[in-house]
């Protein structure tokens, strides 16, 4: 923009760094778009640092006393002052597995249809029912949850799975009806919404000469759904699922409300359990004591530390299947 | 230059209404369990005294004890009275006031039981500890005579989040067993042997209605506003005493005979016949030294209103006032802060 002007100072690849010369280029609304948009940008990163900052240092007095224990410990004593994060990790991770092998399946399913095999109208409209689905807050699922849940898993669901599938560790024990798989049925229909919303409209634009290569080949319509349409939306699909597991990773109330919070490790999926942002929303308040605070601050830092771990994984198998061949979008 | 002139006028009469008014505003927080009332007592001093105005925010009691010490409210309230190492931290001193009572029932859920079913002591402390199991063990039907008790598991109910009725409860049941006392120990949250966890008094409610055999415990006043039953507790003299605003203020009273002077006392297990054993205070935290002139009349002026006047408002709303001698006592006390 302003080459005309001999300058005083060079920078990098002779870019002109001079102050006149940087003046001059302000006039001009490029260079202003240019920086507005770079201190945004910017500030989004200062504010994840901050927020590391902020938990890395409050967490301090619980990290200098138990050090790497505290990830394997699974005792949690306010009383005695004895903290660690294992059943809660435990809890955290059983649950969103279970809400994502549950909800993976129905979400794509309901996408596939609302996008290839429905007729356009019921697609719109039964598109627009679910992103209205995504939008509810999670209170109301722990709510909803309580009401219309429980009960029937109590009474109906969990003595069924322990008739049938009772041989197996994972249906045995007393059925309370809060536990494990109340969080994670609440949590999967969390997480659907999403999972529909996002797959439906990457599935929408895989070009439409795939689809007549494959019919034209001699592939039935589902073939052609199956085997060239989703693989070719697969970079998309495995986007929207990490986004569904980083909010179920992260969700509170509805979790706190049906999953029994009781710090312990069990096979069963009808044992209570506890995760991380449960126990930190329900103890936060009353803790008093430099020990307990920085304890459940430190649960705040492994949660993080969990969620960009899964997320880092996420991005690398997203990469990894994008050089595969196959097309994709990011 | 007359614009100017009227503007400038406009400003001072304005600056002078308001500093007629001169309105004086405190900051406090804390406890959950007495919002209610405290909500209800400072709108009533505000519109006694109009320049007023007291804004409590229910944070817990351990945020209304961080703030305090922090020195971001004026003065906090707090479930639990503050121990010496928390008072020690805290730089300054710190008075407490007790306001009302709370207390902690023990609610159930037995299939084929409506009537009101008896607990000692060793009973409720076996049954939360998960060394008794059974609704039909002899700790429990010894008391119950003519009772049909299933052989069914007890499930036991507790609450999730720290709460100061956890606190009430864990300290009475240090109280009734060593071995609860050594292991375990009081405090709003604590590492439960045995039980499921429900967030707050609604939570567990909710629990006790959908699983046949449970037992938790709620809050006195809830339980009476939404007519939950509850069972009796044997208090220190023997007696079985059924939770009320009476048996509680009763247990307030016997206590107050061996009452220390700075009000930081545990009243669970209190002596007297009709005192029942699961009854706690809720204080106020006041500094000792209070720079603010103004301020400092003001706190002393509410809590001689809170104590006096104040204390009919309990009723109405379902808490426990306080008994004349503690009442007595915390009127003198009010002349420390400084």
């Amino acid at each position: 923009m302003a080459t005309s002007s001999t300058p005083t100072t060079v920078g990098p690849a002779g870019f002109p760094w001079s102050p006149q010369a940087v003046l001059r280029r302000l006039r001009g609304g490029d260079a202003i778009a240019h920086m507005v948009t770079l201190v945004f940008a910017a500030m989004v990163l200062l504010i994840t640092v901050l927020l590391v900052g902020q938990l890395w240092v409050h967490s301090s007095a619980s990290r200098a006393q138990f050090g790497w224990h505290f990830l394997t410990t699974s005792v949690w004593d306010p009383v005695f002052d004895n903290y660690g994060a294992l059943t809660f990790l435990y809890g955290t991770i059983v649950t969103t597995v279970l809400a994502l092998v549950i909800a993976v399946p129905l979400g794509l399913g309901a996408a596939i249809f609302l996008s290839e095999l429905a007729p356009p109208k019921i697609s719109a409209g039964l598109s627009f029912v679910v992103d209205l689905l995504a939008a509810v807050p999670s209170v109301i699922y722990g709510l909803l949850a309580i009401f219309t849940l429980l009960k029937p898993l109590s009474t109906t669901v969990e003595p069924f799975l322990k008739r049938t599938l009772g041989f197996l560790p994972l249906f045995q024990g007393p059925a309370y009806g809060v536990g494990f798989l109340a969080a994670g049925l609440v949590l999967a229909i969390m997480i659907v919404p999403y999972i529909v919303s996002v797959s439906r409209e990457v599935l929408l634009s895989v070009p439409g000469d795939q689809r007549e290569a494959a019919l034209g080949l001699g592939a039935t319509r589902w073939e052609t759904t199956w085997k060239v349409v989703v693989p070719y939306a697969r970079t998309g699909i495995m986007g929207s699922v990490f986004l569904s597991m980083a909010r179920a990773l992260g969700e509170t109330m509805a979790v706190t409300m049906v999953i029994g919070n009781t710090p312990k490790i069990s096979a069963s999926l009808f044992a209570p359990g506890y995760t991380i942002a449960a126990v930190i929303a329900n103890e936060f308040a009353e803790a008093t004591g430099t020990l307990y605070v920085s304890a459940l601050i430190e649960l705040g830092l492994v949660l993080f530390l969990l969620t960009f771990i899964l997320n880092g994984v996420a991005r690398l198998m997203m990469a990894a299947t994008q050089t595969r061949g196959g097309g994709g979008r990011t | 230059m007359k614009k100017m002139l009227l503007a400038l006028s406009l400003c001072l009469g304005l600056a002078s209404f308001l500093a007629a008014d001169n309105p004086v505003q405190l900051n406090a927080a804390g406890a959950t369990f007495p919002n209610p009332i405290y909500s209800k007592w400072f709108d009533e001093y505000h519109k006694m005294m109009s320049n007023v105005e007291i804004n409590y925010q229910s944070i817990g009691s351990g945020g209304g004890i961080r703030q305090l010490e922090a020195h971001t409210v004026d003065f906090g309230a707090s479930d639990m009275p503050m121990n010496d190492q928390q008072l020690q931290q805290a730089g300054f001193k710190i008075l407490h006031f007790p306001t009302v009572l709370g207390a902690a029932v023990p609610s159930y859920n037995v299939p084929g039981v409506s009537t009101d079913l008896k607990f000692t002591q060793h009973a409720l402390a076996g049954i939360y500890m998960g060394t008794i199991t059974k609704w039909n063990d002899p700790e429990i039907t010894k008391v119950n005579p003519g009772v049909n008790l299933p052989n069914a598991d007890i499930v036991v109910i507790h609450r999730s989040e720290a709460s100061g009725t956890t606190f009430i409860w864990t300290d009475f049941l240090a109280k009734a067993s060593d071995d609860w006392k050594n292991k375990i120990g009081s405090n709003a949250s604590i590492n439960w042997p045995v039980g499921l966890g429900g967030k707050g008094n609604e939570g567990v409610t909710g629990l006790l209605k959908n699983t046949p055999g449970s037992i938790g415990y709620v809050e006195l006043i809830y339980a009476i506003q939404n007519n939950i039953p509850y069972g009796e507790v044997q208090n220190s003299s023997g007696m079985f005493v059924k939770a009320s605003i009476d048996s509680v203020t009763a247990a307030a009273a016997a206590a107050a005979k061996t009452m220390p002077d700075d009000f930081r006392v545990s009243i669970t297990n209190a002596p007297g016949k009709t005192a029942y054993p699961i009854s706690s205070f809720t204080w106020l935290l006041i500094p000792a030294q209070i720079q603010d002139a103004g301020k400092r009349d003001i706190i002393k002026g509410f809590l001689k209103w809170m104590l006096t006047d104040g204390q009919k408002d309990c009723a109405g709303l379902s808490y426990a006032p306080l008994p004349a001698p503690v009442v007595a006592k915390e009127l003198k006390a009010i002349s420390l802060i400084q």
